[in-house]
């Protein structure tokens, strides 16, 4: 039963690809939108069923031997536990509503067939990295995600830089992947097996705590999980990646592909803990992507940059639980994040077909009325945001991650967590503020889309989508999390009690604090405020956080320009030119040679006189010469 | 028996094509498609009837063998056998043939007898190559390939940019080959005279051959003899000069055929002769090999970056991935070797669909140059979708066959040489690069021109379609390949360990 339920689980949307893509454009858009979300829907039945049938511990399903030369024998095999099953569900789950509400928003877009066959294949990918039971197959859903995530990134293909965005975020996650396969390669060279039970069993038998050889797998893998998780310093393909379809961002850039670094940690914290150095430098990562994400986001106009920092950013708050070796609550912030970032994002989307593709806060504004669905999505998805005490969901994930933090004495990753909940609070204010309230175009002239925006009203697929996800997004979401305790090792936050009264007052303090700040920028001094961004520091500051700290300019520098220099001095393929020479030496001396061949007899004689002459001096010159 | 018709199957057709000339256009085609698909029909079925178990005893143990005497005064034989390699190569080059014939079914409009009649005298040629265990014989049918790929490439190339003619790069492939070629006749002559004098019997025969005692000053010189040889047609950077000319102005069957099968000759090649003859000399040049094979994967990806013509940007990518193949095969490793073996399987594929792909596009827009295309994607139906699949395979994305090999290679080498791997893995990102730009050039961004074209035909489609399934399921499900090749690089890799270890205890006997 299990095994059948997990196989039609991830079997499913790739049937739904399978069958887009070889449609050759015969399905109608509607027919397409059915194949597309019925396959995630059902998967996400198929899910719902292994759930059910899931007996606790971990089932294994081998498919096939995928390749087997000597010790080399990595399966099709899957993993089922419970840490796949809370996987499973979010990107099924989470996955399904998003397809649905695409229903909606892609009407009308030429290629619903390609988009879906694309969404499809990602939801496969992401499924595949979930359940595979060994590293190399882990890797191919990896690798597929980022495919997928090419795909749909560079879905409007007309515009160059959509084109270009694609390009930057395969080639800058790749560069993560390829620290992954090291990593797999150190592995198996060191354990002979990737099967991820065996080698974290054999890990600890194999390894002295803190290694080098821990160390450096460690190292290895993380660099692939910050490749795809959008860390610091790979991370800046992320806020490019909001050139596809908004409910592209929402499946792939929020809830589910930019979590699977985090997944692939928490999965693998058995080698993890045999590298405490390594496993602190990924609290550290998280802690830095936090804190200069959250400032990049107090500073951007585009709607959809601001979620993609926020994502960034609330990633950085799991990387930060999984330095602190709290596994559990990372995993519990990746679900309730996964909520209420699909919908923030899919209520982004919502405003941004009513207004006709306007997504610039500053021409947008005073739509709280005309578009009550979609800000009531973001009302409550930017209260789980900044983690609202006591009713969102983001609040329970949010204050385990800061508990666990103190609990592991680390005060420095908890100072940058309470920071980072005050900077949430003020930039989802003035996100909310910029978007809903005011006028539109805050006494600028604004977009007249923003003046007459049409309201989606499509039952299914505008409202039912956001409202499940609304629900979710507060305190009911926090209940549905099973929690994973049995699977990881113990939290520190376990064996420590005292305290957490006390820091569940410094949260919600830093979250109020963070709204009453935001409200009293942008509501009674938002004149000032405009001024002082507007010159001296004030201005350097917003250009420099408006750049996200200058990251991208950076890389060009360093990286960009100068391969494109090698690229260009090598068009000629100078070693070719070299090996060339033989061609050219030649062609010179035969082009010597056809003028001494000039058919006049003067000089041929007088050549045979200098040739004799210089045979007779060199006889005579010569030691032993005539005589 | 069989295995001399294999090789005189695409002579008689191609002889028949030529003549079938006289009956209209249509005629040589459809001959040419059939000699290649019974070429692949014979090896498949050879393929499932084989028994390809571990040779248990010591004698080199062949599938199938036939050998007689050809020019006995000089102990010339000829001397054919097959084992599972050759008969993977054989079945890749029927099924790429058939395919080179369906590429250039509307391509090629004139002399279409005497193309055929080239293109099968080719992939003769090539069948020989991989079935002749006579070194003579080898060095005839070596040979042999090189005269019709001349013709094929001056008589109905294309003329490149930049004043480079279809006459000029035909001209430098033979060069090139030829000279190298020459290399290894030295080598080889020199080799049976060692034996002659220390035997006192003339032979060119493998078997023979195998357990020469060459000469300890001499035997480096006569295996890098046969390395320069194959260097060239890999082709190994700085070797590679002939390739990215003769692929782009080669027609499209050209270019698949010199990507899918020829440069695979000189992989064979290192695997059956260089290696075994000279093993030690082999492992103490590994270092060197390896070197060389991640200058062609960083140099040959910078380069295919730096293209304006697609299928010059595809050439270079050959050089890239042969480099993956050339450190495999001096990695002593036997999950290496068989990864390597798979790359060029999936090479094969891979290469073929986006030389195919590009000869489509071609007949379309009648134009290579990628400064004057974008936006295709909005004009043809289908076609940039399987250009997306390819690219993805010429990347190594997983569930593709370049993926299994790549990786193969990499995790059986990396124990022997974790420096190598490393830089061999920045080639990943690179792939990664050159095959998005050709995505981004051709089909992303604003049309350059307006007006739909007309999508693929059956035939066009079908090709396609049977090249993606192929790379999917050797990317999923590469057994099949594995266990008929594991007999020769089992071996391969342990004659490798072997001549490492003695070399290893020489040095400590001199120390």
């Amino acid at each position: 039963m299990m095994a059948m339920a997990v196989t039609l689980s991830f079997l499913l949307p790739l049937a739904g690809t399978l069958i887009l893509a070889f449609s050759g454009g015969r399905l109608g858009a509607l027919a397409s939108s059915v194949v597309g979300v019925g396959s995630v829907g059902l998967a996400a039945l198929a899910t719902a069923w292994a759930m059910m049938a899931h007996s606790g511990g971990s089932e294994g399903i081998t498919l096939w031997t995928w390749i087997a030369v000597g010790d080399f024998q990595p399966t099709i095999g899957l993993a089922v536990d419970g840490l796949a099953l809370v996987m499973m569900s979010v990107i099924t789950g989470v996955g399904f509503l998003i397809h649905l509400f695409a229903a909606w928003y892609m009407t009308g877009e030429e290629g619903i067939t390609r988009f879906y066959a694309w969404m499809n294949l990602f939801v496969f990918s992401m499924m595949l990295l979930v359940l595979g039971d060994n590293l190399l197959l882990l890797f191919l859903g990896w690798e597929g995600v980022g495919l997928c995530s090419y795909g749909l990134i560079g879905y409007y293909y007309q515009g160059s830089a959509n084109g270009w965005a694609a390009f930057k975020a395969f080639v800058v996650t790749r560069i993560g992947d390829v620290f992954l396969a090291l990593g797999l390669f150190l592995i198996f060279m060191e354990l002979g097996t990737l099967d991820i039970q065996q080698l974290l069993a054999l890990a600890p038998q194999q390894w002295q705590e803190g290694s080098t050889t821990a160390n450096l797998a460690a190292l290895l893998v993380l660099g692939g999980a910050l490749g795809k998780s959008a860390q610091v310093p790979l991370h800046t393909w992320l806020p490019d990646a909001m050139a596809g379809p908004t409910p592209v961002s929402a499946l792939i850039h929020a809830a589910t592909m930019v979590t699977a670094g985090v997944y692939l940690i928490a999965r693998l914290n058995g080698l993890f803990l045999l590298a405490p150095d390594v496993l602190l430098l990924v609290g550290v990562i998280g802690a830095v992507s936090l804190l200069l994400a959250a400032f990049a986001a107090l500073a951007q106009t585009d709607i959809k940059r601001v979620l993609a920092y926020s994502t960034m950013s609330q990633i950085g708050y799991m990387f930060v639980a999984l330095g602190v070796g709290a596994f559990d609550a990372a995993i519990f912030h990746l679900v309730t994040h996964a909520f209420f970032k699909a919908l923030l994002f899919l209520s982004a989307g919502a405003v941004i077909i009513s207004c006709h593709h306007e997504q610039d806060m500053r021409r947008l504004g005073g739509l709280w009325r005309k578009l009550p669905v979609a800000y009531g999505g973001f009302l409550v998805g930017g209260a789980a945001l900044v983690a609202l005490p006591l009713v969102s969901a983001g609040f329970f994930s949010k204050d385990e991650i800061l508990w666990q933090a103190m609990a592991a004495d680390q005060t420095g990753l908890l100072i940058v967590g309470l920071l980072g909940a005050v900077l949430t609070g003020i930039y989802t204010v003035r996100l909310i503020l910029g978007t809903f309230h005011g006028e539109p175009g805050h006494g600028e002239p604004g977009s007249d889309h923003a003046r007459h925006p049409e309201p989606g009203t499509n039952p299914l697929t505008h409202h039912l989508p956001l409202i499940v996800l609304a629900a979710l997004s507060t305190f009911i979401g926090a209940w549905l999390y099973p929690g994973l305790g049995g699977l990881f090792p113990d939290a520190p936050g376990e064996a420590a009690e005292t305290g957490h009264t006390l820091l569940q007052v410094l949260a919600m303090g830093a979250a109020i604090a963070g709204l009453l700040l935001a409200a009293w920028l942008y509501l009674w001094r938002r004149d000032w405020l405009a001024k002082k961004a507007g010159e001296g520091i004030g201005a350097r500051l917003w250009t420099l956080w408006h750049h996200a700290w200058g990251f991208d300019a950076l890389f060009d520098r360093v990286l960009v320009l100068p391969w494109q220099w090698v690229v260009k001095v090598l068009r000629v393929d100078l070693v070719n030119l070299v090996m060339n020479l033989p061609a050219l030496l030649a062609r010179a001396l035969n082009a010597g040679l056809v003028k001494s061949q000039n058919g006049r007899v003067r000089s041929y004689a007088l050549v045979m006189v200098l040739g004799a002459t210089i045979i007779l001096l060199a006889l005579a010159v010569l030691p032993g010469g005539l005589a | 028996m069989i295995l001399v018709w294999l090789i005189l199957i695409p002579f008689v057709g191609g002889l028949l094509c030529w003549q079938a000339d006289q009956w209209g256009d249509r005629a040589p085609r459809w001959i040419a498609l059939a000699t290649m698909l019974f070429v692949l029909i014979i090896s498949l079925v050879l393929w499932v009837t084989g028994d390809f178990a571990l040779p248990g005893e010591v004698t080199r143990h062949w599938l199938l063998e036939w050998r007689t005497s050809w020019i006995p005064r000089f102990g010339i034989e000829i001397h054919l056998a097959m084992d599972g390699l050759s008969l993977i190569l054989v079945a890749l080059t029927g099924f790429l043939g058939a395919l080179a014939v369906l590429c250039s079914w509307h391509e090629i409009d004139h002399r279409v007898g005497f193309f055929h009649l080239n293109l099968l005298f080719i992939l003769g040629g090539v069948v020989g190559v991989f079935l002749a265990l006579d070194l003579f014989l080898f060095f005839l049918f070596w040979e042999m390939m090189l005269v019709p790929m001349y013709f094929l490439i001056a008589l109905w190339g294309h003329s490149g940019s930049a004043g480079q003619t279809r006459i000029r790069a035909a001209t430098r492939f033979f060069i090139y080959t030829q000279a190298s070629g020459l290399l290894m006749l030295v080598a080889i002559l020199s080799l049976v005279f060692v034996h002659y004098s220390n035997t006192g019997e003339l032979s060119f025969s493998y078997d023979t051959l195998l357990d020469t005692d060459v000469p300890e000053a001499l035997a480096p010189w006569l295996m890098l003899g046969f390395f320069v040889a194959f260097a060239v047609k890999l082709p190994v950077v700085p070797f590679h000069g002939w390739l990215p000319d003769a692929h782009a102005q080669a027609p499209t069957a050209g270019s698949v055929d010199l990507a899918g099968i020829l440069l695979k000759t000189a992989a064979y090649g290192i695997l059956r002769f260089a290696l075994p003859l000279f093993p030690e000399e082999s492992q103490a040049f590994a270092p060197v090999a390896m070197t060389l094979g991640l200058v062609g994967i960083i140099y040959g990806a910078v380069l295919a970056c730096g293209q304006q013509d697609i299928k010059r940007l595809i050439a270079y990518t050959s050089i890239s991935h042969m480099g993956f193949v050339l450190i495999a095969l001096y990695s002593g490793s036997e999950l290496a070797i068989q990864g390597a073996i798979i790359l060029m399987v999936a090479h094969a594929f891979s290469s073929a669909g986006l030389f195919i792909l590009s000869g489509q596009l071609y007949e379309r827009i009648h134009t290579r140059d990628m400064r004057i295309m974008g936006g295709l994607w909005g004009r043809i139906p289908v076609l940039p979708g399987f250009t997306l699949c390819f690219v993805a395979a010429s990347l190594g994305m997983p569930a593709t066959a370049n993926f299994v090999g790549e990786f193969m290679v990499l995790f059986g080498t990396f124990p022997n040489a974790p420096v190598v791997v490393v830089i061999a893995s920045v080639g990943l990102v690179l792939a990664a690069i050159y095959s998005l730009l050709l995505m981004q050039r051709v089909h992303y961004g604003p049309e350059y021109r307006q007006g739909a074209l007309r999508g693929p035909d059956a035939r066009e489609y079908g090709m396609m379609l049977v090249l993606l399934v192929l790379t999917v399921m050797v990317g999923l499900y590469p057994q099949p390949i594995l266990d008929i090749t594991a007999p020769i690089a089992g071996p391969a890799a342990e004659l490798f360990q072997q001549a490492g270890a003695e070399l290893a205890s020489r040095a400590g006997e001199v120390n």
